[in-house]
C-alpha cells in the first residue's frame, strides 16, 4: 500500500487502542487549548452541538409558551411570573407584544441557531475530515473563529431576551417598515438592533465555516477518494456550504441596508410613512426591495437547513437497511438540482406583494419543478429500504421519520407554490404546518438521527437504544399531532402570528383543535428531556462502544474508539470503493468498508471491479494473485 | 502483516493549495454582496422617484490610481517570480502607497458629493446607494491594504521569492479583484444613472 503520509501523531496516540482512561494527561495543550479555543474539528463539532442543543431547548420552550396562549386563551399564566416577570400582565395573561417577540425568537433561533449552526456546524465539522480521510479541516484557525463568532452572536441574541423592551418582535423575516421603525412596536427597538448585530456575526461565522468545508472537501481528500466515492453526507455538506456561500452575503446586504435605515436615517426601505398622524421624513424607499433581498437568502436557507439532514439520513438508511443506497448518482443529481432551483424560486414567498401575475406564474412553475428532485429522493429512500434487513436503531427510526415528514410536508408545498391558491393560504397556519413538517421537523429528525448514529464516534460510548426508541415514538406522533391539525386551521383561513382569535366569531370554532395542538406540543417538548438525559448520561456512563458499532463502510469507523488529534493513529487509509457495498452478493460479511481493496475481495467483485485491480505491490513489482 | 500485500493503486484526487482556494471562495462571497447591492440598486431604480446627480470627478482620479496600483502589483509579482527582489520591494511599496492614495481620493470624492448637497442620509436612496457601494468597497480596500502591508513586510524580510510565492500570489489575486470590483462599480454607477 503506497503510504506517503507523515506519522506525526502515531507516537502520541499509540496507546489509544488500549483504553480511554489514561489518554487525557498525554495530550499536548491545557484545558483551554483542548476544550475551549480548540482547533480540532471534533471538539469544534461538539461545541456546535452542545450550543445547538441549548438553543433548541430554549427555542422549543418559547414555542410552548405561545402555544399555551393559543390553545388555552383563558388560562391564568401567573405561575410563569417568576420566569417571565413583567411579560405576564396583572390579569395573568401573556403580554401581546411579548407574544410577537416569542414568535420571532422561536423562528430565528430554530432556523439559524439550531438547524443551520447546530446541524451544519456539528456534522460538517465532525464528518467532513473523518469521512474524506483528512487529519483536520483546511484551516483549523478559521474553524475555531467560526465557532467563536457563532458564540458571540449567540450571546448577543440571548442577551436581547432580557431587554426591558424585549427581543426583536417583527417576525423572523424582519420586514421593514415594521422592523425599521423603533416607534412602531417595542420589538423594533433595542431588541431589533441586537438581532441585526447578532445576525451579522452569525453570517461571518457561517461564511468562515462554509469556506472551510468547501476547501476541505475539494482539496483534502485521501488517496482514492474520488468525487464518485464520497458518501452522500459529504455531498450534502458540500452543496449546503456552496448554497450558504452564495446566499448569506445577500442577507448581509439586506441587514446592512436595514441597519442604515434604522440607525443612520437613510431611506432604502422606507417611504411615505405616517406614525400617530405624523409624517416621517423618509421618502423614496421600497419595502418590497427588502423582501427580495431577504428571500434571496431565505429560500436557499431552507435547503441549507434541509440538505445536511437529507445527507445524514441517506447514510444512516443505507447502513441500517444493509443495502446500497438506491440511485447514488440520482441522489447527488437531485441535491444539485434542488440547490440550483433554490436560487430562482424566492419570489414564491412574495406572490401577494402585488407582483406581476405573469412573473408570479414563472416563479410558480420553477417552484413546482422542485417537486421532481424531491420525489426522486423520496423514491430512492423507499427503494433503499425495500427488502432490506432493516435494523431499527434510534438513528434509523429518526431517518425514516425524516422521510415521512419530507413527504407529508412536501406535498403541501405543491399547493402553496400555486400563486392562485397562495392568495387564500398565504400567511395562514397552512404555511406554518407546511414548513414545520418539511423543513423544521424533517431537519430536526435528521439532526437527531445524526446524533444517535455518530454518538459512538463522538464520545466513544453508546446511547441507550430503548430510551432512543421511546424518544422517537413520542416525538414522531407528537409532531404529527402538532402540525397535522394546523392544515385544517390554515385552510379555514387562520392567519399566523395572531395573538388571539377568540375575539373573532369566525375563528372561535377551532378552539378544541388548537387545544389538542398545544397539548401535543407540551408532550413533544417533554419527550426531548428523555433525549437530554440519554445524551448526557451516555457521555459519561454509556456502554463503551466498539470502533465500528453499526458495521458501517465509511472511513470514520476505521478510527480508534476514542479518536485522537489527527484522527488516525497511523497512516490515513486509502479508499478503493464507494461507501455503499452492503450485502454484496458473495461477500463474507454484509459490508465491505471503503478502505478494503478489490484485490482482497475477489469473491464478491463485479467484472468491472476485477479490471480495476492492478496487480502492483507497494514496491512496484508484479506478483500473482495471492488467492 | 509480513506477507506481501497486493493492492490496486489508489489515485490521488485533484487538489490545490487550500489557502488560495479559500481566498477564491472569499472572493465569491464578496461578489455576492456587491451583486446583491447593485441588483437592489436596479430594482429600486425601476420603481421611479430616482434623484439624479453628478458623480464626483474625483472618482475618475481614484479609478486611475487603482488601475495603476494593479499594474505595479503585477510587476512586483512577476519580479518575485524572477527573484528580482529589489524590484519586488519597490513594486510592493508603490502599490501600498497607491492603495492608500485610492482611499484618500475616495474620501475626497465623498467630500465633493457633500459639497454638491448629496448626502448619505436624509435624501433619495440614489444618493445613499453611491455612498454604500463606494463605502463597502472602501472597507474591502482597507482589508486589501492590510494584506499589502503584510506582504510588504514579508518582502523586506526576504520571505517572498520564487520558491515562496504563495503570499504574494494571493495578495496579487485579491488586489486585482478589488481593482476589477471598483471598475465594475464605477462603470455601473456611470451607466445606471
Amino acid at each position: 500500500m503506497a503510504t506517503t503520509d507523515i506519522h506525526v501523531h502515531s507516537a502520541v496516540h499509540g496507546h489509544d487502542d488500549h483504553g480511554h482512561d489514561h489518554d487525557h494527561e498525554h495530550h499536548e495543550g491545557n484545558f483551554w487549548t483542548k476544550y475551549i479555543f480548540s482547533e480540532d474539528h471534533k471538539v469544534i463539532a461538539k461545541q456546535f452541538l452542545i450550543t445547538g442543543i441549548f438553543w433548541a431547548l430554549l427555542g422549543g420552550t418559547l414555542s410552548v409558551i405561545f402555544r399555551l396562549q393559543l390553545g388555552f386563551p383563558d388560562m391564568n399564566l401567573d405561575w410563569l411570573k417568576p420566569v417571565l416577570g413583567g411579560w405576564i400582565t396583572p390579569e395573568g395573561k401573556l403580554d401581546p407584544e411579548f407574544y410577537l417577540a416569542l414568535v420571532t425568537m422561536h423562528g430565528t433561533i430554530m432556523v439559524f441557531f439550531v438547524l443551520t449552526a447546530g446541524l451544519s456546524g456539528t456534522f460538517s465539522n465532525f464528518l467532513i475530515p473523518l469521512q474524506i480521510g483528512a487529519r483536520d479541516m483546511a484551516s483549523g484557525f478559521m474553524n475555531m473563529l467560526s465557532y467563536w463568532f457563532f458564540f458571540v452572536s449567540s450571546v448577543i441574541m440571548f442577551t436581547s431576551l432580557f431587554l426591558q423592551d424585549g427581543p426583536a418582535g417583527g417576525g423572523w423575516v424582519i420586514y421593514p417598515p415594521l422592523s425599521a421603525l423603533p416607534q412602531a412596536i417595542k420589538g423594533s427597538g433595542m431588541g431589533m438592533t441586537l438581532w441585526l448585530v447578532s445576525m451579522a456575526l452569525f453570517i461571518v461565522s457561517s461564511l468562515l465555516g462554509g469556506i472551510n468545508y468547501i476547501t476541505t472537501v475539494i482539496n483534502m481528500r485521501t488517496k482514492g477518494m474520488s468525487f464518485t466515492r464520497m458518501p452522500l453526507t459529504i455531498w450534502a455538506f458540500f452543496f449546503t456550504a456552496i448554497i450558504g456561500l452564495l446566499s448569506f452575503p445577500v442577507l448581509f446586504s439586506a441587514a446592512l441596508l436595514l441597519i442604515f435605515d434604522r440607525s443612520f436615517g437613510t431611506s432604502f426601505f422606507l417611504s411615505d410613512i405616517y406614525i400617530a398622524g405624523e409624517a416621517l421624513p423618509n421618502v423614496g424607499g421600497s419595502p418590497i426591495l427588502f423582501q427580495h433581498l431577504f428571500w434571496f437568502l431565505g429560500h436557499p436557507e431552507v435547503y441549507i437547513v434541509l440538505l445536511p439532514a437529507l445527507g445524514l439520513s441517506s447514510e444512516i438508511i443505507a447502513t441500517n437497511a444493509r443495502k446500497p443506497i438506491f440511485g447514488y448518482k440520482a441522489m447527488i443529481g437531485s441535491m444539485l438540482f434542488i440547490g440550483i432551483l433554490s436560487f430562482i424560486v424566492w419570489a414564491h414567498h412574495m406572490f401577494v406583494t402585488g407582483m406581476n401575475p405573469f412573473l408570479g406564474s414563472i416563479f410558480m412553475l420553477l417552484t413546482l419543478i422542485i417537486a421532481v428532485p424531491s420525489a426522486v429522493k423520496i423514491f430512492n429512500y423507499v427503494t433503499t429500504l425495500w427488502q432490506g434487513n432493516i435494523r431499527f436503531t434510534p438513528g434509523m427510526l429518526f431517518s425514516i421519520g425524516l422521510v415521512s415528514f419530507f413527504l407529508t410536508g412536501g406535498i403541501t408545498g405543491v399547493f402553496l407554490g400555486n400563486s392562485a391558491l397562495d392568495i387564500q393560504l398565504h400567511d395562514t397556519y397552512f404555511v406554518v404546518a407546511h414548513f414545520h413538517l418539511v423543513m423544521g421537523s424533517a431537519s430536526f429528525f435528521g439532526m437527531m438521527a445524526g446524533v444517535y448514529h455518530w454518538f459512538p464516534k463522538m464520545f466513544g460510548r453508546m446511547m441507550d437504544e430503548r430510551l432512543g426508541q421511546i424518544h422517537f415514538w413520542i416525538t414522531f406522533i407528537g409532531v404529527y399531532l402538532v402540525f397535522f391539525p394546523m392544515h385544517y386551521i390554515g385552510i379555514a383561513g387562520f392567519p399566523r402570528r395572531y395573538y388571539s382569535w377568540t375575539n373573532f366569531e369566525t375563528f372561535s370554532g377551532f378552539a378544541d383543535l388548537n387545544m389538542l395542538v398545544s397539548i401535543a406540543a407540551v408532550a413533544t417538548l417533554a419527550a426531548q428531556f428523555i433525549f437530554l438525559f440519554n445524551f448526557f448520561y451516555s457521555i459519561f456512563r454509556g456502554r463503551v462502544a466498539s470502533a465500528n458499532p453499526w458495521k458501517s463502510n465509511t472511513l470514520e469507523w476505521t478510527t480508534p474508539v476514542n479518536v485522537g488529534h489527527g484522527n488516525w493513529p497511523g497512516a490515513i487509509p486509502n479508499v478503493y470503493r464507494w461507501p455503499y457495498d452492503y450485502s454484496k452478493p458473495g461477500a463474507k460479511d454484509d459490508y465491505i468498508p471503503q478502505h478494503i481493496p478489490f484485490s482482497e475481495t475477489p469473491e464478491s467483485n463485479l467484472p468491472g471491479e476485477n479490471e480495476q485491480i492492478k496487480l502492483e505491490s507497494s514496491d512496484g513489482s508484479i506478483s500473482p494473485d495471492k488467492h | 502483516m509480513s506477507e506481501l500485500k497486493i493492492v490496486e493503486e489508489a489515485k490521488k484526487p485533484l487538489s490545490m493549495n487550500p489557502k488560495k482556494f479559500a481566498l477564491w471562495l472569499f472572493i465569491v462571497s464578496v461578489c455576492m454582496i456587491f451583486a446583491s447591492l447593485t441588483s437592489a440598486y436596479i430594482v429600486r431604480q425601476a420603481e421611479g422617484n430616482w434623484q439624479l446627480f453628478e458623480l464626483p470627478p474625483m472618482f475618475w482620479v481614484s479609478s486611475v490610481l487603482i488601475l495603476l496600483s494593479s499594474v505595479t502589483m503585477h510587476w512586483a509579482f512577476l519580479s518575485a517570480k524572477k527573484d528580482n527582489l529589489e524590484m519586488v520591494k519597490v513594486g510592493m511599496s508603490i502599490t501600498t502607497i497607491l492603495g492608500i492614495a485610492f482611499l484618500v481620493t475616495q474620501l475626497m470624492g465623498w467630500n465633493e458629493l457633500v459639497a454638491n448637497n448629496v448626502y448619505f442620509t436624509g435624501g433619495n436612496p440614489s444618493a445613499s446607494f453611491v455612498y454604500v457601494l463606494s463605502g463597502m468597497h472602501g472597507l474591502h480596500i482597507v482589508g486589501g491594504v492590510v494584506f499589502l502591508l503584510i506582504t510588504l513586510v514579508a518582502t523586506f524580510r526576504f520571505q517572498v521569492h520564487s520558491k515562496n510565492l504563495n503570499l504574494i500570489e494571493m495578495c496579487n489575486t485579491f488586489w486585482h479583484f478589488l481593482d476589477a470590483l471598483w471598475l465594475y462599480l464605477f462603470l455601473f454607477l456611470l451607466f445606471n444613472r
